[in-house]
């Protein structure tokens, strides 16, 4: 086996085990994947107690709020992404590995996105059935979400890890990262109530998953970026 | 090719002592720019035939929605700069651009909101470019703010310039899927810069403005980069010679 060859070897078996890590952490401190699902349900919740019970009316703005929902949950969770290795030091041998720093940051996006974006993404039929989403519809939220919230992951691990350092950054980070979660709601909602009025929903569908092609290539570049510069 | 200059460029002393001599320059014909063009525009422009007066408020709101996309774009070159060459000056442009964006972005959204009053009848509508400016309003604040929130201004920096080439990737994204999104909801009803071959009359005076105004943007980032190079720069020798 040639040097290259043995070198990324070592970089996917350091990603395996990076992703083992932080699913077991996660499995220990249990809090970390919950509060976020049940920050949702509470925000599926208040909607129909603020605007109205009708079942037209909430039919109508399911989709949104679910999605809304699953948006603020994902911020709320990304604020430890890098924070709880960065109290631990664990950041700091993530930074002084071998291995390329983008493949490792992104093998931690994917554990964050496991813990969060596709546990919310479990949670949505349930959130559709409350809020009287049309049945034709849940395929097409599930696949939005699926496509989608690990673009937010992505997006979000960026704000993350500029605002590692900083002392409260979780209001900050919501600031950064919404104005790049926008075409994900965007179009992600657009899919969802296309297929509601029987439109096609194809279009929205690919250009989700260009954005998370985008994400994959282009945000572990700026993560890595971030952080280096950040723990200089 | 000879690339001394851009070194020299580079030198806030250099930049210190060029720019005193560009200022009164700027000054005066960014100055005499915008007063001819608003006094042309204002007063001596025809009416539309449409919208009577109320369409004068294009020869602040254009030329502000120009700068508050440009300045963006000249923040991302300065933030490259930063990030390649490491050129101390192109960060402390980066810093001093932001609030003047941030500016140009309100202008550029009341006097929108002005005009739609008596044209639209509202305040306010969800249209695509008035929502991608907004949304420009918030990556300018987020880079503002992240830069308040990094106490060390090395790793400030960085962070910025970071987060501005993200936004610069990222505009025409938010452009594309906010024009994707209204579209799909109310049609093609509301264009702002639908030009219909304006009249020489009105071009002029606005053409007059976007220079003016982009003369007054550099006046005003000169002015802001002077005094951030001296407080930066405040423990070497030539600027405390030049404050005693």
């Amino acid at each position: 086996m040639s040097n290259v060859d043995q070198q990324s070897m070592h970089g996917f078996s350091a990603c395996l085990a990076l992703i083992r890590r932080d699913l077991i952490l996660a499995f220990r401190s249990p809090g970390q994947t919950i509060n976020p699902m049940a920050f949702l349900l509470m925000v599926a919740t208040l909607f129909p107690l603020g605007i109205a019970p009708d079942r037209e009316v909430l039919s109508e703005l399911s989709a949104g709020i679910i999605w809304i929902g699953a948006l603020l949950a994902v911020l709320l969770s990304l604020d430890s992404l890098f924070k709880n290795d960065q109290d631990d030091g664990a950041l700091d041998q993530l930074l002084m590995s071998p291995h390329p720093l983008p493949l490792l940051v992104l093998a931690k996006v994917f554990s964050h996105w496991l813990t969060s974006g596709f546990c919310l993404t479990l949670m949505a039929p349930l959130l559709a059935i409350m809020l009287h989403l049309p049945s034709d519809a849940f395929s097409p939220l599930m696949i939005t979400l699926l496509l989608g919230t690990p673009v937010l992951s992505l997006a979000g691990a960026i704000g993350a890890a500029l605002t590692v350092r900083v002392q409260r950054g979780g209001v900050l980070l919501t600031l950064l990262s919404l104005p790049l979660y926008l075409p994900v709601l965007i179009f992600a909602t657009g899919a969802v109530n296309a297929s509601i009025q029987n439109l096609p929903y194809t279009g929205h569908i690919l250009w989700l998953s260009v954005f998370l092609i985008l994400g994959i290539c282009l945000a572990p570049l700026a993560i890595a970026g971030a952080l280096r510069v950040i723990n200089e | 090719m000879n690339w001394t200059f851009f070194h020299k460029l580079g030198s806030p002393k250099w930049f210190y002592d060029i720019s005193g001599k560009w200022l009164p320059w700027l000054q005066v014909i960014s100055l005499v720019l915008i007063v001819v063009a608003l006094v042309w525009g204002l007063a001596f422009s025809p009416s539309d035939y449409l919208q009577g007066n109320s369409y004068r408020i294009i020869f602040i709101h254009v030329p502000a929605s120009f700068l508050a996309q440009s300045v963006y774009l000249m923040m991302a070159t300065a933030a490259a700069v930063t990030l390649i060459w490491k050129i101390k000056l192109a960060d402390m442009a980066l810093k001093v651009m932001a609030p003047i964006g941030v500016s140009f972005c309100i202008l550029s959204l009341v006097t929108g909101a002005i005009w739609g009053q008596p044209t639209w009848g509202t305040w306010w509508v969800w249209d695509a470019r008035l929502t991608s400016m907004l949304i420009l309003l918030f990556l300018y604040i987020g880079i503002i703010a992240l830069r308040g929130a990094i106490h060390t201004t090395e790793a400030a920096a960085k962070a910025c310039a970071i987060l501005s080439l993200v936004g610069v990737v990222n505009i025409p994204i938010i452009k594309f899927s906010v024009d994707w999104w209204n579209t799909l909801h109310q049609g093609a009803t509301l264009k702002l810069t639908e030009k219909p071959s304006m009249a020489p009359e009105m071009l002029w005076p606005l053409l007059l403005a976007i220079v003016g105004f982009y003369l007054f943007f550099m006046m005003v980032m000169v002015l802001r980069l002077r005094i951030e190079i001296i407080s930066r720069e405040r423990k070497t020798r030539w600027v405390k010679e030049l404050v005693s």
